[in-house]
């Protein structure tokens, strides 16, 4: 089933948290929705489980208008981030709780329940807890009885709240994997919501980020990744250097210095800000001829597959560059080739920099530094 | 002191003032309530087995048993169905003056006893406020076990409301969004999702209330009308017997009641257990 | 975690999936209400209307009876020993009990609970069985011209067991929910256990104290059946105010019965004032503890 949003917006209080959003979702996609929070992602998800009435807007499943639907009868299936498994019921009951609340005429017979549910826990491969209780269960093995307790009614949407955000690092890459798997296996157009670029990046066929109650960018997850829309989104998926300057045609006048740039359609002399990734910044000896922006190694951080640097501008005291750190990120051979060392004056060159004009990156920045956790 | 500290801390601690509190704390225990409260148990052992059993089954006793807990029992119930009512009222939703109604809950815990009786039974009785209007439909009141069960129901109000408030404000509401997107209305998920989480808070509430009627004497006194084998409370009973000077009569009775109170006591505690017992580790 | 905040506080209502039909929600109330207002306001509103109904001039007369301020002195007398008394335990028990871990702690809390599950007969009973003329040391305080039962001792007695759990249940919880951290830091920078108490425990638990020693008084003033066994009825010596509101009502006299009860009654409805102005201060202080450890 596809599920399209169309203009919805709501309010908290004083509290925009959508405004005016509209999505549309494919029938039988995963599809992660990504933010920091208080984003309205969880909002979204809640309006379209019919948890939450939206101010203005619709929802459509399959092209059919549900806004006045009550969440009992939309057909959904919804996973809380702390599972909401009922504590007094066995796992088995927790399951079947779908199915046994239906109005008599169509609710299955006990025989029937009892297939259903076990065929379910089989899918999960959890049948041999039917008879435990919730409190008897890890983390992981509740969230999965929650998924299997939400497919229990045969769902026409899967909806996901952070699945994994009350789980440990290493459950959650497990689950994440398995969600992956279960998806590809029933193909139930599914929305989740989560805080984590990761996570997203990893797991959904395509990836909504979203920020202050609206769409930033809609992709596949390489393209979100690769081509980042806004300044918001080049901060939010990964980390990014930003250089201050103005626009001089095909290169950025960062002070006295000179930085190239990416294509781009601002115009000459506009106020801009350059966005680049560590892995995207060379790093040079200074020499005759050779430019770049001047800076110090502060620290050299060399484990891992790669070697990062952080490293301090200089001589740009005044500048609105000076307090920003710069992250570069090198390959080995490359450190043991300059045969860097803390304290080194070097030069670098940020490769196929971004560039947004200096407003919009100013907007999303303040918006960064409060929410990015 | 440093004797008490030896034998029975169970983990080293870097705080003075173990043995001296504790100390302080069972001397006056026992002072105040141990001793005192063996007195009745030793008295009845003094007594003999079938003089206690003479002098607890009589008519008059037997009656004044039966009266005290139906009249406890039924109080109890009302208190659990309005409890929970006014419990849920006072969390889910929202009017004018709520946060003073919720004040005057514990009105029966402030308000003196006798207060309570005498201002009842003036609206009871027959030309009183309530009771004028009550009487030409040939309902009777005040000095009625009718009476008894309203003093009952006014003093063990606030049990079942104060215990189930805050199980009811902690209640996620995922729990109930859960089962509306599985399809249940909201009469099936009061039933099968919110009453049980609340359940062991409800029994609890009902057990304090019921424990707290069977013993209740200043509020029931005066309502009572107190006539034998009819409307006689047990605790009016020992005091009949107090005055009469029939300490053992007086004795027997009060054990019997200790007897049921303790229970009641300990049915609660391992009610409370169970309960913290089932839903620690859920999250 | 700011916006989660904010959500939480912007949006008090209950989700749309989860409410009642207005119908439903105004019937509830109105039931709830209405079972209140039967057992709850109108005994109240009873009271006052009674106490007035002879006039202002009946009323005042009945207070400033001579018997009436005995019963007014001998109430006071009793809590301003009971409770003061009960509070220190309360004090001593829940250091024990939050700050050590030691054998037979549940027994121990389960028995500080005992006065509640006695009913107040019976706690005036026990102490006739020890104290009374055919009491255990009966004969002993007789020989030495000792009276306790159907004197003032014998009232304090029963009031401070009636009233014995009150402050230590409100500590005691409070205590161990605090943990002993503070304390422990206290003892490190050097302070001595009375310094500690006075100077870390007891202000940290100063709301919890106050409502325990609120509930406690409202309880010793008001005690009727306990007070009724031991007390003897003397007018103007053993009578507290709930028993000379007995005698006046025994004695067909209303109007001065309602007046003395009128002052009780106006004594709980302060009881219900300050209790609930400690629970206000009390839940803002945990909020803000809250979200201290949130932030």
């Amino acid at each position: 089933m596809s599920i399209e949003v169309s203009k919805i917006s709501k309010q908290f209080g004083s509290f925009k948290a959508l405004d005016d959003v509209s999505l549309v979702f494919p029938s039988g996609e995963l599809v992660a929705l990504l933010g920091p929070s208080g984003c309205g992602k969880t909002t979204l998800l809640r309006i379209i489980a019919g948890l939450e009435k939206a101010d203005s807007g619709k929802i459509l499943f399959n092209g059919e208008d549900a806004s006045t639907r009550h969440a009992r009868e939309r057909q959904v299936g919804f996973v809380f981030q702390h599972y909401a498994l009922f504590r007094h019921l066995s796992v088995f009951e927790n399951i079947a709780f779908g199915l046994r609340v239906r109005p008599r005429a169509t609710r299955p017979g006990e025989v029937e329940i009892r297939r259903k549910v076990h065929e379910l826990l089989d899918l999960v491969q959890l049948d041999w807890l039917a008879d435990h209780y919730p409190a008897q269960l890890s983390g992981g093995q509740r969230q999965r009885i929650a998924l299997a307790r939400a497919l229990a009614v045969e769902p026409q949407v899967l909806l996901l709240d952070e699945p994994f955000g009350a789980l440990d690092a290493k459950v959650r890459k497990d689950l994440r994997r398995w969600l992956r798997r279960l998806h590809d296996e029933l193909h139930i157009t599914s929305i989740f919501v989560t805080h984590d670029q990761e996570e997203a990046l990893e797991v959904a066929d395509s990836v909504v980020l979203m920020n202050r109650g609206q769409v930033e960018q809609i992709g596949a997850p390489h393209e979100v990744y690769d081509h980042p829309a806004s300044p918001f989104v080049y901060g939010f998926l990964g980390s990014v250097n930003l250089f201050h300057g103005r626009v001089q045609g095909d290169h950025l006048q960062v002070d006295e210095h000179v930085l190239a740039l990416d294509q781009h359609t601002l115009s000459f002399d506009t106020q801009a800000v350059a966005y680049a990734r560590p892995h995207e910044v060379d790093v040079v000896r200074p020499g005759p001829g050779i430019t770049g922006i001047p800076v110090v190694i502060r620290r050299i951080l060399a484990f891992g597959a790669a070697v990062r640097l952080e490293l301090e501008r200089e001589g740009a005291e005044g500048s609105e560059n000076a307090a920003a750190p710069i992250e570069a990120e090198i390959g080995r051979e490359r450190l043991r080739e300059l045969a860097l060392v803390e304290g080194d004056q070097i030069l670098i060159q940020p490769r196929g920099a971004r560039v947004f004009p200096v407003n919009l990156a100013d907007n999303d920045r303040a918006g960064l530094v409060k929410e990015a956790v | 002191m440093s004797l008490l500290r030896q034998h029975l801390l169970t983990r080293h601690s870097v705080l003075p003032g173990f043995g001296l509190a504790l100390g302080y704390t069972l001397l006056y225990l026992g002072l105040i309530v141990l001793i005192p409260l063996s007195a009745t148990f030793f008295r009845t052992a003094t007594m003999g087995w079938p003089a206690f059993w003479d002098a607890v089954t009589t008519p008059r006793v037997l009656a004044s048993l039966r009266l005290t807990f139906g009249a406890s029992l039924i109080a109890a119930s009302i208190n659990a169905v309005f409890g929970l009512l006014v419990a849920w009222v006072l969390v889910r939703y929202s009017f004018i003056g709520k946060r003073l109604v919720d004040a005057f809950v514990d009105l029966p815990f402030a308000l003196p006893t006798a207060v309570a009786g005498i201002a009842l039974t003036a609206l009871y009785a027959g030309n009183g406020f309530i009771g004028s209007r009550l009487e030409p439909y040939g309902i009777k009141v005040a000095f009625t076990p009718l009476g008894i069960t309203v003093a009952l129901t006014f003093i063990g109000l606030p049990f079942v409301v104060r215990t189930v408030q805050p199980v009811l404000e902690d209640l996620e509401v995922e729990l109930e969004e859960a089962a509306a997107c599985l399809g249940a209305n909201r009469l099936q998920t009061f039933q099968r999702v919110i009453l049980p989480a609340i359940a062991p808070a409800l029994l609890t509430g009902f057990t304090l209330a019921l424990a707290r009627a069977i013993g209740e004497y200043g509020s029931v006194v005066f309502i009572a009308g107190n006539m034998p084998m009819i409307s006689e409370i047990a605790p009016l009973l020992i005091i009949t017997k107090l005055e009469q000077y029939d300490y053992a009569g007086a004795t027997a009775i009060a054990v019997v009641m200790l007897v049921i109170s303790f229970a009641l006591l300990l049915a609660i505690n391992i009610l409370q257990w169970w309960s913290s017992r089932r839903t620690r580790k859920a999250v | 975690m700011t916006a989660a905040v904010a959500l939480h506080i912007a949006s008090p209502t209950r989700s749309a999936s989860t409410d009642e039909p207005v119908v439903v929600r105004w019937l509830l109330i109105a039931l709830a209400l209405s079972f209140l207002t039967l057992f709850l306001f109108v005994p109240l509103a009873t009271v006052f209307y009674e106490a007035l109904r002879k006039g202002v001039g009946v009323y005042f007369n009945a207070l400033q009876e001579e018997d009436a301020l005995s019963a007014i002195r001998l109430t006071l007398i009793a809590a301003a020993i009971s409770v003061p008394a009960n509070l220190v335990f309360g004090v001593a028990a829940a250091w024990a009990i939050a700050k050590f871990e030691f054998r037979g702690k549940s027994l121990l809390i389960t028995l500080i609970d005992l006065p509640f599950a006695v009913s107040p007969v019976i706690s005036g009973l026990i102490y006739v069985l020890l104290f009374g003329a055919q009491g255990w040391f009966g004969p002993w305080l007789q020989a030495h011209d000792i009276r306790i039962i159907f004197a003032v001792p014998g009232i304090v007695l029963a009031t401070t067991f009636v009233t014995f759990p009150f402050v230590a249940r409100e500590l005691i919880p409070l205590m161990q929910a605090q943990g002993s951290d503070d304390e422990e830091a206290a003892v490190i920078l050097g302070a001595s256990g009375w310094q500690t108490l006075w100077r870390v425990t007891l202000p940290n638990v100063k709301w919890g104290l106050l409502y325990g020693v609120i509930l406690c008084n409202a309880r010793a003033m008001g005690e009727f059946g306990a007070v009724s066994v031991v007390s003897g009825h003397i007018r103007g010596m053993t009578n507290t105010m709930p028993l000379h509101v007995e005698i006046l009502y025994n004695e067909y006299n209303f109007a001065a019965a309602f007046a003395v009860a009128s002052v009780l009654a106006l004594l709980a409805l302060v009881t219900l004032a300050a209790k609930t102005f400690v629970e206000w201060h009390f839940g803002h202080e945990n909020r803000t503890n809250i979200q201290e450890q949130e932030t």
